[in-house]
């Protein structure tokens, strides 16, 4: 064993951009025990039962050591994903009402055309530029402005949520280091003014309701009523935040992996209809939430002979699971026509992404729309700069050239 | 597909669910030979489910429920025929209309028919229906658009419960009658029947259990009511008789093959049983009409009639048929079905009566959202789920691991450990309505007479 534990070198910075090799070490060491107390699980089926597992809880405040229990969870409104059955239960049901079927079964369908608008736009922009950063000039921009539309958030706010978001972001960064108290209170400062953003703007949809999802979350009320305001605004800032930060990363990463690999970028731009898989393997292959941090056990649970004991810090890491041999065949391989393919991108179980149907959907229109374009361009660096977490892991910027 | 293709001509008797995915299959296994599906509903495949659900709701019309293909399978279609009898010497299926279909693989997919009520007289009043098939459905969505007075569902079982359920929703007056002590509890046993029974008199259904329907009253040979077995009596336009199915396995009577009111008999492998317990090689069995041996219920033959099963069972059995010795696979899926019902979506997985105890693993009656777990003998055999779907995967991971019962207690959503109670299954010939999952014991089935096949295969065994 080496001096650092392995959860320390998965999230040293220095292996952002490959941590696939700490992956297969952590995968061959089974459930293990940090020095920290904290448990790290990599292998597939052993994540499925976990996820699946209704003694698991996503609620931190449950840990037994309370300085594991991250700043931002000890007060205030905590949102769905930080909650347990049956409250995650009620407010994702509440939630879900405005977004999904069986009650709103065209919302997404409805912004398909405004997705391809805004890609087709940004693509436009670029078209004579011989370098382009495609998380600056594509990747980025195009889920944050349809989320905004979604969730009906003012065009002209989305520089002040960038600056929030980011500080979110970096406040549940599980890296340790010295700043990681200053971090943690910016974080939880971003959270609340983005908050109070929310409750605000719902504020105003109450009085002057338009056709998007926060006007119908603050007028429609089925048989479990209406969010509060504390409920909306944790509700708003989870949908805003989680509504983009994991499709840019998605996006990129597409971008990155067809360049990384000609002969599957040559099939998808003969192709294009194959690209629903191909999204489906990037979710698998290069997936842009690597691990679920906050997960803690109710009572002591046993999985593959080693007992997580009660309020112990569980830490799945998704992106070990989706590289697991035992559970797809050459799973180092980047296979766009892949089948049966039930990665963890998304997760699993309860908490599984609220949002997938749409990601999927922008992911999709995205990819196809960037791909001919990529045609005469590659990598001006490979590995590309990455962001910081290694939650939401994913390149920072990703400059490619047009070739000679 | 493995090895090398299969050669030979594939007949399909049945043409629903189980019957068009095994066509899928063989194409999708390679499978390039003529095959020929005969049914003797003059439609193309279509979705059942929907025909006590969307369909009565008038969501969607009865003509609209076709089953969504996977693929073409390039076969021939020999609809509104029934297939009389197999000669199993000459490997033939003799059709109704004369036409001699010659196989040298076979799959039975005949399904189950709606039982019909006992009185042959009473059945024919004008507004005493049976739901099983899309025609069915359309006249009973066409009563129920009418605006009957009352309508009077016999037997609560899913399909009855379901029907109860629509009419509410239409805000239309229904009695549902029950032999047993609760609506659902052959399938569920007596906690959740209990549960059952509340929310249809919640949801205003007049709901009438340990009653029998003695006689369906008409007059001009129109409906007109109902007297019960304690002395009461009803009037209703509209009775629906939901008593449960019938396996479609009088037209094998000469066959020699393992089939009879509890269905077809067959091995892991999708093999019809001969009567003799001796499995074929050339007849395959899927869906609703089979009995097959499944080992985490201790090898008892089951008899499902669950649509995931229908789909999973067909593809095995196809596959199966065109493949070789080591390359064939076990139907091992663990059963599960759904229904909805007053509002509840309702799941369930593995086979909830092979128990003796239950316990609400998370949730609660009261909030009409739980996880009912069943046990038998200390490990867990089925999950319930009201409204909790989503947790089901882990039920069927604790049923697939022959977990121990009850199973381990701090689930966020219960947080204090319940008592099991037991799960009280009761026997199927209480009940007015048919268990849709039947454990059928332990043999391929009676054996009854001896059949000769020589010189003629004329001779029917009797049961
Ligand atoms: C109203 C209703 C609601 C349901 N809801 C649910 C639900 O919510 N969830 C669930 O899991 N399951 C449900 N089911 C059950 C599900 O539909 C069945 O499990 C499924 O249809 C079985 O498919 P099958 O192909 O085996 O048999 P069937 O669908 O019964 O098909 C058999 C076919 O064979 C034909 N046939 C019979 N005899 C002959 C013959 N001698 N010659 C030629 N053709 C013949 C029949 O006409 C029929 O078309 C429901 C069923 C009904 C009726
Ligand atoms: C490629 C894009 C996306 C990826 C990879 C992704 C990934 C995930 C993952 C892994 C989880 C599980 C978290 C857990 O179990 O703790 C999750 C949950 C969630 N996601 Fe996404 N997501 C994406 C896009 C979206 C979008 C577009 C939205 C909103 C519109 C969204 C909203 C949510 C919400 C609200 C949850 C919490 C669900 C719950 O706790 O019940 N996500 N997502």
């Amino acid at each position: 064993m080496s001096p650092e534990t392995l959860y320390q070198r998965i999230t040293d910075y220095a292996n952002r951009a490959n941590p696939y090799p700490l992956y297969a070490e952590l995968r061959e060491n089974g459930v293990t025990r940090q020095a920290d107390g904290s448990y790290l699980v990599g292998t597939y089926h052993e994540i499925a039962a976990l996820l699946h597992d209704p003694r698991i809880s996503s609620d931190s405040r449950n840990r037994a050591d309370p300085s594991t229990v991250p700043m931002f969870r000890r007060n205030s409104q905590q949102a769905f994903i930080g909650l347990d059955d049956p409250e995650h239960d009620r407010l994702r049901r509440i939630a879900m009402r405005p977004f999904g079927p069986p009650h709103s079964p065209g919302r997404i369908d409805a912004l398909r055309a405004d997705i391809t608008r805004i890609s087709d736009g940004l693509i436009d922009e670029f078209r004579d530029k011989d370098r382009i950063d495609v998380v600056e000039d594509f990747a980025y921009p195009l889920p944050v402005t349809v989320i905004c539309r979604l969730l009906g958030v003012p065009h002209e706010d989305m520089p002040q949520l960038r600056a929030w978001t980011n500080a979110v972001i970096a406040g549940v960064d599980v890296t340790p280091g010295k700043d990681e108290e200053s971090r943690q209170r910016a974080g939880q400062d971003a959270r609340a003014a983005m908050g109070e953003y929310m409750g605000d703007l719902s504020d105003k949809r109450r009085e002057n309701p338009s056709d998007d999802m926060l006007s119908a979350l603050v007028h429609d009320s089925g048989p479990d009523g209406r969010l509060t305001r504390a409920e909306l605004m944790a509700t708003g800032t989870l949908l805003l935040i989680a509504g983009h930060e994991t499709t840019v990363n998605l996006i990129t990463n597409g971008a990155l992996t067809f360049l990384r690999f000609p002969d599957a970028y040559r099939l998808l731009r003969d192709k294009p209809e194959l690209m629903p898989r191909a999204v489906e393997e990037l979710l698998r292959y290069e997936p842009p939430v690597h691990l679920l941090p906050q997960r803690t056990p109710l009572a002591d649970v046993e999985i593959s002979d080693v007992t997580v004991p009660k309020g112990a810090p569980l830490i799945l890491v998704l992106a070990a699971g989706n590289r697991d041999p035992l559970r797809f065949d050459d799973p180092d391989h980047f296979d766009p026509t892949r089948e049966d393919n039930q990665h963890f991108g998304f997760g699993s179980g309860v908490h599984n992404c609220f949002g997938a149907p749409l990601a999927r959907v922008e992911a999709q229109i995205a990819l196809n729309a960037l791909v001919p374009r990529l045609e005469d361009f590659q990598l001006s660096e490979d590995p590309p700069p990455y962001r910081r977490s290694p939650i939401l892991r994913g390149p920072r910027h990703l400059p490619i050239e047009r070739v000679g | 597909m493995t090895g090398k293709p299969w050669k030979g001509r594939i007949v399909i008797v049945g043409a629903s669910l189980a019957g068009l995915r095994a066509a899928e299959t063989l194409r999708d296994e390679g499978f390039t030979g003529p095959l020929t599906l005969v049914g003797e509903e003059p439609h193309l495949p279509y979705d059942r489910p929907p025909l006590s659900k969307q369909v009565l709701l008038g969501r969607t019309r009865a003509t609209e429920i076709g089953l969504p293909r996977r693929r073409d399978v390039d076969a021939r279609w020999k609809l509104g025929v029934r297939a009389g009898a197999i000669d199993p010497i000459e490997k033939k299926v003799i059709l109704a209309d004369g036409e001699l279909l010659p196989f040298d693989r076979l799959l039975i997919a005949t399904g189950t028919r709606a039982r019909p009520w006992p009185d042959p007289v009473e059945a024919r009043l004008d507004g005493v229906l049976t739901l099983r098939t899309s025609d069915d459905a359309a006249q009973l969505a066409e009563r129920l658009d009418a605006g009957p007075r009352r309508v009077l569902v016999i037997g609560a079982g899913f399909t009855g419960s379901e029907i109860a359920s629509a009419c509410r929703e239409r805000g239309l007056e229904v009695t549902v009658a029950e032999r047993g002590p609760s609506p659902l509890v052959g399938a569920l046993g007596g906690a959740l029947g209990a549960f059952a029974a509340k929310l249809q008199r919640a949801h205003g259904v007049d709901l009438r259990c340990g009653v029998t329907v003695t006689s369906l009253k008409g007059r001009d040979g129109r409906l007109t009511g109902a007297e019960f077995s304690d002395g009461s009596r009803i009037e209703a336009d509209v009775a629906v008789v939901a008593l449960g199915a019938v396996r479609n396995t009088e037209w094998l009577a000469g066959s020699g093959l393992a089939a009879g009111p509890r269905g077809v008999a067959c091995d892991a492998g999708c093999r019809a049983f001969n009567m003799y317990g001796i499995v074929t090689d050339d007849v395959f069995v899927a869906g609703d009409v089979a009995r097959f041996p499944h080992p985490l219920f201790e090898y008892q033959m089951l008899a499902l009639e669950h649509w995931g099963n229908a789909v999973a069972q067909a593809e095995v059995a196809a596959h199966n048929m065109v493949s070789t010795g080591p390359h064939r696979r076990p139907h091992l899926a663990v059963p599960a079905f759904w229904s909805s019902q007053f509002g509840l979506n309702i799941k369930s997985i593995g086979v909830p009566t092979f128990s003796d105890h239950v316990v609400i693993a998370q949730g609660s009656l009261r909030e009409r959202r739980l996880v009912a777990v069943y046990g038998y003998r200390g490990r867990i055999t089925a999950a319930v789920t009201v409204n909790r779907a989503k947790w089901l995967e882990h039920y069927q991971y604790l049923i697939e691991t022959a977990a121990p019962f009850p199973p381990e207690s701090g689930a966020a959503d219960r947080p204090d450990s319940a008592a099991s109670v037991p799960s009280d299954v009761p026997d199927p010939q209480l009940l007015s309505h048919g268990p849709t999952v039947a454990l059928t014991g332990h043999l391929p089935d009676r054996r009854l007479t001896l059949v000769r096949h020589e010189p003629t295969p004329t001779a029917a065994h009797r049961r």
